[in-house]
């Protein structure tokens, strides 16, 4: 019996916890991910790392230039995560007579600069 | 945008070696003023002497209002009272140049045979200072700025002839400036054409860029950014950093050669410096 109750008491424990942390993480995961957007907007908007704005109009942005396309519906237009990925790393790869600066290729961003960036157009 | 695609596309490959060496000046420069003047089927050739005041109404009418006390003023006196000041040895500018160095900015750059390179007006001025036992000047700004300046002005509304003779090394000197000007550079990777001749009318954030086609016509210039004049070298080395490339020195063999290029280009268009731009 008090085993019983113990085990009980330790199980329902276990639950509250586990439900905690079910409560918690999206939470948790979903304000990283928000941190990391914002970071990326942070470094795309930034004259002296990405500039975007020099080229492409977006939501957010000021006194774009109008050199590259408008950067929106991201997500629907790039299913495939990498390839957005691939066009910020060197843009040459894709068109090469591009005047895009190939961030990657070039480390004009480091590669966790970069998976910033990604994360922060996706969202565009 | 695809017929964006298509211009770069086509640029590139003029810009690429073996159609370098197969082109002859004379169809570049058809080309290259075609592209222009099909771009802006509205715009005057003459009028592309002035920048992005020829394509942008909205700063047109500010830089007319500037040109009516013009910045560049006190320069093109400074300019004169010096190039009428004798050197120590009694001598003056007007010994070592044509026409007594009146109305003469038309004759540069040209290539010296002799001496094996482009000459321009900025290194013919300091050849006659040192010839004459002066000091060379810097070559940015500053009084070689303003003797350029007042020389600039002697020569307005002359019409640009820039010759390449038929010498090797001459046409040599000539490619090597057009390759300068289609090559990617920098950390950035860009070339001058993907700004000024691509891009040329679009906007990179809030400056527009502007065509190519009468870049060098009307330098040196009055820059509110630098608050003073510039020879076009420096505007050069400008452009060379913004793309996050190692810039030359003024009147280095690229430049030279590049500015050989540019004023080519321009064939046909008057001489109107000195400038104003912002
Ligand atoms: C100097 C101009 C320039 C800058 C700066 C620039 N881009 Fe671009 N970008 C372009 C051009 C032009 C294109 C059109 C396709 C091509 O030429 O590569 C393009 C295309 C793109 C595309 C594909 C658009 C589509 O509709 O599929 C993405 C995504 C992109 N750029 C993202 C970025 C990001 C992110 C940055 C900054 C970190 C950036 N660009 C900075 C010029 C630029
Ligand atoms: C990243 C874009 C970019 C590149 C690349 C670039 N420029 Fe520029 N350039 C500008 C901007 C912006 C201005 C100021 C607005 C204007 O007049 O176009 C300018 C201005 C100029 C001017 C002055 C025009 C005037 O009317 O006074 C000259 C000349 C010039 N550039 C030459 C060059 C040359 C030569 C190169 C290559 C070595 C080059 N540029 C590369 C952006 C660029």
């Amino acid at each position: 019996m008090r085993k019983s109750a113990s085990s009980t008491l330790a199980a329902a424990g276990t639950l509250a916890l586990m439900l905690g942390s079910l409560a918690i993480a999206p939470q948790a995961a979903f304000a990283e991910e928000a941190s990391v957007v914002e970071e990326g907007k942070a470094i795309a908007f930034d004259r002296k790392k990405g500039n975007c704005l020099a080229c492409h109009k977006m939501k957010d942005g000021t006194l774009e230039g109008n050199i590259g396309p408008a950067l929106v519906n991201m997500a629907d237009r790039y299913p495939d995560k990498k390839r957005l990925r691939d066009q910020i790393w060197d843009a040459t790869k894709i068109n090469p007579y591009t005047i895009m600066p190939p961030y990657g290729k070039h480390k004009i961003l480091t590669e966790e600069e970069l998976d910033k960036v990604v994360e922060f157009i996706y969202t565009r | 945008m695809k017929k964006l695609l298509l211009i770069t596309a086509v640029i590139g490959a003029l810009g690429a070696v073996p159609l370098i060496s197969q082109a002859s000046p004379e169809n570049d420069l058809k080309a290259f003023q075609g592209y222009f003047t099909e771009r802006f089927p509205n715009v005057p050739l003459e009028e592309f002497t002035n920048g992005v005041y020829a394509i942008d109404k909205a700063s047109r009418e500010q830089w007319e209002a500037i040109e009516e006390f013009p910045p560049y003023e006190i320069a093109i006196e400074e300019g004169e009272e010096m190039f009428n000041t004798p050197f120590k040895n009694g001598k003056t500018y007007a010994s070592c140049f044509r026409n007594g160095g009146i109305g003469i900015k038309s004759d540069y750059p040209y290539y010296d045979i002799e001496k094996g390179r482009v000459e321009t007006l900025a290194s013919a001025i300091n050849e006659c200072r040192t010839k004459n036992g002066e000091a060379p000047l810097k070559y940015m700004k500053g009084e070689l700025a303003s003797l350029v300046a007042y020389m600039a002005y002697t020569t307005r509304g002359q019409i640009i002839d820039i010759k390449i003779p038929f010498d090797q090394r001459a046409r040599d000197a000539y490619e090597d400036g057009k390759r300068f000007f289609y090559a990617r550079r920098g950390q950035l990777n860009m070339s001058c054409a993907h700004c000024h001749v691509d891009n040329a009318g679009n906007k990179i954030r809030a400056d527009l860029l502007s065509p190519a086609l009468g870049h060098l016509t009307h330098f040196p210039v009055y820059r509110s950014k630098w608050g003073s004049l510039g020879t076009a070298h420096r505007r050069f080395s400008g452009c060379n950093k913004q793309v996050r490339a190692l810039p030359f020195k003024a009147q280095s063999p690229e430049y030279r050669n590049l500015e050989y290029f540019m004023t080519y280009m321009s064939n046909g268009l008057p001489w109107n410096g000195p400038g104003a731009r912002k």
